[in-house]
């Protein structure tokens, strides 16, 4: 593997890490826009944006879009999140060029208003279909908890009044403000020659405008908080908490990534042995978000609604144990062990790359190798999580929950 | 286009059949050992069993307790999971190569000698109800296994995460029959696809699967499955609609033809479904249709949600749109189904995990595997007429429909039931 990187006279960011010894190549443009980037007014116009990419610009229609991606035969969508919207495509070498050619198009959109009226319909019902699932359900109302005035809590998907009353001129001026060059890395991982691929970055990709927009990071300091949505009719409980945590730029976040799994992974972690193998809950586990300026823990439990709140003093139990003692030599390096096994297993495939190599750079400017990635996770001591749990203890200050429950 | 793959297949002294196929590209290997212990082993009355069982195997086996065991696996790094389907109980793991021969020992004793003691089942059952009350609260999984019900006789419908009546009724004595019953080397398959050299597999698992022993359980008998269309009242955001349609299976002829139907109408952004009702209609966010293919039977199984004012037009389109297939099929159209499955079969070779699922299952369906050559020319070689004629040939007579939401859809556009 081979990493190389360089900036057009655009503006533009390239980076790609090139492996002849795969199948495929993986390109995807990650542009730093996302739900904290916008205003209560047109709350959810990144997502939308990013589906009215598919749209087409004045080169390709909608149904050229879909219609070529399908014939080369890519695997290809987009994302939102709160700080990034990305779109991406994994194809056979030999359609690299025609992948960057669409690729390209789809950050120029040219939101034609009878495309806008017919893709907000189904922007309303991908509400809904959330709507239907409370995990996600729960998520979204811890985030606007949690970061209460805050831009990292505003909706990603945005509400059903905000979608309805957005016009396209403000997504529109959206747009303009956000998809610069120095606000776009464009990431490419897999068998492709860098030469090559800087000829055809050349070629289709020079149409970005130049510029960078600053993103706001307000400081920020949560409150204690408790927000139950109560659904009658639901049969389970879902609960989340979040406390703060280490931001993406911090070096504790690995430390951070290996606590989260010793505490909170899916089996064999402490919330797993105390709450999950009993069968207390029907799921438990605790994750660590970085982002932009902040970082916070999010656990997650669904249980029924009468064992909710015994379930809440477990997890805080696990928790205070956690502060007071940290954690032992064995489990940390069990998590190792399987943090490491888990880089290897998605970085075989040029898709698992893209996604660490293109927010490693947008958020950080580096490049990390899967022996980088190893190498560090491997030299996380039990110090680092004891400095770790001074910082940032985990000392949940927000709780929410969606489910039968009006109190806790 | 040239695929070049080696695969070998054999069986150990005990029967068990072996299915590798060694990727020297990759630094990783994994596997999928087939259960012959899936939900249709269920007893009448007693859907879970084999759910529950999956949840029983890490919970200690041969000596070692339920956290030495897991300790060891994590740190093996092996990624693992007991799935409960409807045939097997499918246990799957992957790490990097050396590793996994080294977890191999500890595998073979968590699946053939698992302590299953009394003390563990209340967990285990409290675990496989919990999922249950979940699933109640997500209408869209539920419409799943609600069509599913509705698409096969039973016990093939069953659901093998199991029936929260039945649960109270299971005993620790059910699921140790169910072991000592279905988990057995006699028709269980064993794929493995990575960075392994074949000599030395083919040895350690002679030494740690070689002296399990039984014979394959009978074979079920099939019953009925029941009339529809079925609505499941929800006051759910969104109305979930499901059809199915009976198809060919995987040993058939005409399975390729069958695939790319299926494939126009929903294999990609550009296909049929996603075409006519998403993006010309803006009717739904999802929708979708996929085959499923048992081993003696199969059926093309479609999904839709969308908010219940556009629910009866999302139906009569989608409906409209199948019923139509046959009509103006287009060579392009039919070219982007072939790019999008040989770039899949080529993006399989990159994941030791898909290749080693892909084989054994192949070795179920079938009783051999196909190389990846071989669905490549398979695929090359589909024809508009062949498809068209497939699709008249095979044109639905009558569809299931199932529904969860807040008003059932009115049916009358479904082809005349027999």
């Amino acid at each position: 593997m081979k990493f190389q990187h360089c900036q057009l006279p655009s503006g533009l960011t390239l980076i790609a890490e090139t492996n002849p010894a795969v199948h495929s190549v993986a390109a995807g443009f990650f542009v730093r826009a996302g739900s904290r980037d916008e205003t209560e007014e047109i709350s959810g116009v990144s997502h939308f944006l990013e589906h009215m990419a598919f749209k087409g610009d004045d080169r390709f229609s909608a149904d050229d879009i879909n219609r070529v991606f399908d014939e080369i035969g890519a695997k290809y969508n987009a994302s939102t999140s709160e700080e990034v919207t990305m779109y991406y495509a994994a194809v056979l070498p030999e359609y690299l060029e025609r992948a960057l050619e669409l690729l390209s198009a789809l950050l120029q959109p040219a939101l034609r208003q009878e495309d806008f009226d017919m893709e907000k319909n189904v922007i309303l019902e991908e509400i809904s279909m959330y709507e239907d699932q409370p995990s996600f359900t729960c998520y979204d109302h811890i985030m606007a908890t949690h970061f209460n005035g805050h831009p990292l809590g505003q909706s990603i998907l945005g509400s059903q009044d905000s979608i309805t009353a957005l016009t396209s001129e403000q997504m529109r001026r959206y747009h303009a403000s956000r998809y610069h060059t120095g606000n776009i890395v464009l990431a490419v991982a897999g068998n492709c020659d860098f030469d090559h691929l800087l000829q055809l970055v050349e070629k289709h990709c020079s149409r970005i405008p130049s510029g960078i927009t600053q993103r706001t990071i307000p400081h920020f300091n949560p409150q204690q908080a408790v927000s139950l949505l109560t659904r009658e009719s639901s049969v389970q409980q879902h609960l989340m908490q979040m406390g703060p945590a280490p931001r993406g730029s911090d070096p504790l976040r690995f430390a951070a990534e290996l606590l989260s799994v010793i505490v909170g992974d899916d089996s064999g972690s402490r919330l797993f042995w105390e709450l999950v193998d009993p069968g207390h809950v029907e799921t438990c586990d605790l994750g660590f978000s970085e982002y932009d300026g902040d970082g916070a823990w999010m656990s997650y439990l669904s249980c029924a609604p009468d064992d909710a709140a015994t379930n809440l003093e477990r997890c805080a139990q696990v928790f205070a144990e956690v502060n007071a003692g940290g954690v032992t030599a064995e489990e940390l390096e069990q998590a190792r062990n399987k943090v490491a096994s888990r880089i290897v297993l998605r970085g075989e495939r040029p898709m698992g790359r893209l996604s660490s190599l293109g927010s490693n750079w947008l958020y950080r400017q580096e490049y990390r190798s899967i022996a980088d990635d190893m190498k560090i996770i491997r030299s996380v001591t039990q110090e680092q999580i004891h400095e770790l749990l001074r910082k940032y203890p985990l000392r949940m200050t927000t709780t929410a929950g969606v489910g039968p429950l009006s109190n806790l | 286009m040239e695929v070049p793959q080696f695969i070998e297949s054999y069986r150990l002294s005990n029967g068990l059949l072996v299915i590798f196929e060694p990727m020297p590209d990759v630094q990783s290997a994994a596997l999928s050992l087939l259960l012959p212990a899936g939900g249709i082993r269920d007893a009448a009355g007693r859907c879970g069993t084999a759910a529950i069982l999956s949840e029983m195997f890490p919970r200690g086996a041969d000596g070692l307790s339920s956290r030495s065991l897991c300790a060891a696996l994590d740190n093996l790094g092996l990624q693992r999971n007991f799935q409960t389907g409807s045939a097997h109980i499918t246990f799957s793991a992957a790490t990097t190569a050396d590793r996994l021969t080294d977890a191999l020992p500890l595998i073979a004793r968590m699946v053939l000698q698992p302590h299953l003691h009394d003390d563990d089942f209340e967990p285990a059952r409290d675990l496989v109800a919990q999922g249950l009350l979940a699933l109640e609260d997500e209408p869209r999984q539920q419409l799943g296994r609600i069509l599913r019900q509705y698409s096969y006789a039973a016990p093939w419908g069953n659901p093998s995460e199991g029936e929260l009546a039945d649960l109270e009724q299971i005993t620790p004595a059910d699921i140790r029959r169910h072991h000592q019953q279905c988990v057995v080397p006699e028709s269980a398959i064993l794929g493995i696809a990575g960075n392994l050299d074949s000599a030395q597999l083919q040895q350690t698992l002679e030494s740690v699967f070689g002296s399990w022993q039984g014979t394959a359980p009978a074979e079920v008998a099939i019953g009925t499955r029941p009339a529809s269309p079925f609505h499941q009242h929800h006051e759910s955001a969104q109305t979930h609609l499901g059809l199915a349609w009976d198809t060919v299976r995987y040993s058939d002829p005409r399975y390729y033809e069958a695939w790319a139907a299926v494939s126009l109408l929903s294999g990609g952004m550009s296909s049929r479904l996603f075409t006519e009702v998403r993006e010309k209609r803006g009717l739904c966010y999802a929708i979708s249709a996929s085959l499923s293919t048992l081993k003696d039977d199969a059926r093309v199984m479609a999904y839709a949600g969308t908010t219940t004012e556009r629910a009866q037009e999302t139906l009569d389109v989608t409906v409209q749109e199948i019923l139509r297939l046959s009509e103006g099929i287009t060579e392009d159209e039919l070219q982007r189904c072939r790019a999008r499955a040989k770039s899949s079969l080529i993006m399989q070779q990159e994941s030791t995990s898909s290749r080693a699922g892909s084989l054994a299952r192949d070795m179920y369906l079938l009783g051999h595997f196909v190389s990846l050559q071989e669905i490549h020319d398979r695929i090359d070689a589909l024809t508009v007429d062949g498809v068209r004629q497939f699709v008249i040939d095979h044109a639905p007579t009558s569809m299931v429909l199932v529904s969860i939401g807040p008003q059932a859809p009115d049916p009358s556009c479904l082809p005349q039931q027999h």
